[in-house]
């Protein structure tokens, strides 16, 4: 994979993004400590369809993407809608 | 033509001795499985024959032996880390490798170069100093190297770096060693195997089989084996394994990639490392320099190539060496590096009874061959984790317990 195909600013060159790792929502505010280590340390290390962040630093935006991990493949770019939050117990 | 060169001709070299024997069919029952025969599960293997007396034992590998980060690495030995947990256990390793051309009777090319990690920063420099501490409180042989002192060990090496990163000084590591990386796993596969220690390559594990709580049997593409215990020695592949047990781990899989030019007479003898620039080279008894850099950016479960990867390391190659320029890279490959949060491996026994995880090697695996299987098979033995790898418990992440080595990763990642 040498460009990342994103909405508004298009096909990109992949040096432009850092890559943001693992997209893993947080846990709840009142979650116990093994909650919390899990979030921070363990990762879906054998998962072909991960969902990941991609930050594209020349435009300073931040996209969710499905990648499949085997091929190098985006399969499907997620609108930030679908996987954004409120604060915890806002 | 003579009469004993026609009779050679005739008879062909079908009756020539096997480094290996062929493997027959697979025992219904084992004592241990090792799952992965690179380096460290065939080093587990071993230890659990020869000093633990524990003779059915099966290593299984899914391609061939040692295909793996064993071939796949720049061959670098060393103990220069930052954690008293890391030093001791890599110098166990260092000195376990001193002895190992004759313990397994092959030539392991083991050559002591010295290793030089160069610091371009007031920072990078508090950090060899650290590391040059811990190392010397331990008795392992680390000194700061000031530029002169580099400048004569590192024959054409432009100390300012083009201008852009001059060196401050370097962490100096007199250790620090280059080894023929695919004799280990042959070395110690031959060994294992005059032991009693069942290897078959081309056999995949499927699936593992747990019975409360305690690991029972291996299902592989060759059939169901039961057995006592399993050991996972598998890098790149761990977390397919750690997925059929449903074991949450913090390891992920980067492509680590490296590369070799094409054979010079002898210039480089030490092994030169800089974090700031990404690259580390050594010049092996070849005449090649060996290379390599910073794991790939992304997460990927492949080990493909990228042009990117020699396009960068050439151009900050250049700044550090700039007399090589005209060298041409004759190959390029990559291996799959299971990397973990703190640069330190995963060891020992796990939440499954009888399952015991040698993971998390990330790009540091190698060198710690004859330690982790030397750990690894005493902790099988024991039925507890050995003294030198407590340290490295699955565990140690719930308990936010973690052995911080990113410093001391020959690049920075």
């Amino acid at each position: 994979m040498k460009w990342l195909d994103l909405p508004v600013i298009g096909a990109r060159p992949l040096d432009e993004f850092v890559y943001g790792g693992e997209h893993r929502p947080a846990p709840a505010s009142d979650a116990d400590a093994a909650a919390v280590a899990a979030h921070v340390f363990h990762r879906s290390g054998g998962a072909r369809r991960l969902r990941e962040w991609w930050y594209h630093e020349p435009t300073g935006r931040w996209y969710v993407v499905d990648r499949d991990t085997y091929q190098d493949r985006v399969e499907r770019v997620v609108p930030l809608e679908e996987v954004a939050v409120g604060l915890p117990d806002a | 033509m003579s009469w004993t060169l026609l009779k050679q001709g005739l008879s062909g070299g079908e009756h020539a001795p096997r480094f290996f024997p062929e493997a027959g069919p697979l025992a219904p029952h084992y004592d241990v499985v090792v799952i992965g025969g690179g380096g460290h599960g065939l080093a587990c293997a071993y230890y659990l024959a020869r000093e633990h007396g524990i003779r059915r034992v099966a290593v299984l590998e899914q391609g061939y032996l040692g295909g793996g980060n064993t071939a796949r690495n720049t061959t670098i030995v060393r103990s220069n880390y930052l954690t008293p947990e890391g030093v001791r256990f890599y110098d166990t390793s260092v000195r376990m490798f001193r002895t190992l051309s004759e313990e397994l009777d092959i030539n392991l090319f083991y050559s002591e170069r010295g290793h030089y990690t160069l610091a371009h920063s007031d920072e990078a420099m508090r950090i060899m100093r650290w590391r040059a501490e811990v190392n010397r409180h331990l008795g392992v042989d680390s000194r700061l190297a000031d530029r002169d002192e580099i400048a004569e060990a590192v024959p054409g090496i432009d100390l300012d770096c083009g201008g852009r990163h001059p060196v401050h000084g370097a962490l100096f590591h007199g250790p620090g060693a280059v080894v023929r990386h695919d004799a280990v796993a042959w070395g110690y596969a031959r060994a294992a195997a005059a032991h009693g220690v069942e290897i078959h390559q081309q056999t995949r594990v499927t699936g593992l089989r747990t019975a409360g709580g305690r690991i029972t049997g291996v299902v592989t593409d060759r059939g169901a084996i039961a057995c006592g215990a399993v050991v996972s020695a598998v890098a790149g592949s761990t977390p397919a394994i750690t997925d059929m047990l449903g074991l949450d781990t913090p390891i992920e899989i980067y492509p680590l990639q490296a590369c070799v030019t094409e054979p010079v007479k002898p210039f480089l003898d030490t092994i030169v490392v800089s974090g700031s620039l990404h690259v580390y080279v050594s010049q092996s008894a070849r005449g090649e320099l060996v290379m390599g850099a910073a794991v790939d950016p992304a997460v990927l479960h492949a080990t493909r190539s990228t042009f990117g990867f020699v396009e960068g390391l050439a151009d900050r190659l250049l700044d550090l060496l700039p007399r090589v320029g005209r060298l041409r890279v004759l190959r390029q490959w990559a291996g799959m590096a299971d990397m973990t949060p703190d640069f330190a491996p995963i060891m020992g026994t796990t939440p499954v009874d009888g399952f015991h995880l040698d993971a998390g090697w990330g790009t540091w695996g190698f060198k710690a061959t004859p330690v982790s299987g030397w750990t690894m098979a005493a902790t099988v033995a024991a039925g507890r984790n050995h003294a030198l790898i407590t340290p490295f418990g699955l565990d140690r992440f719930g308990a936010f317990a973690l052995v911080g080595e990113k410093g001391a990763a020959s690049v920075g990642h």
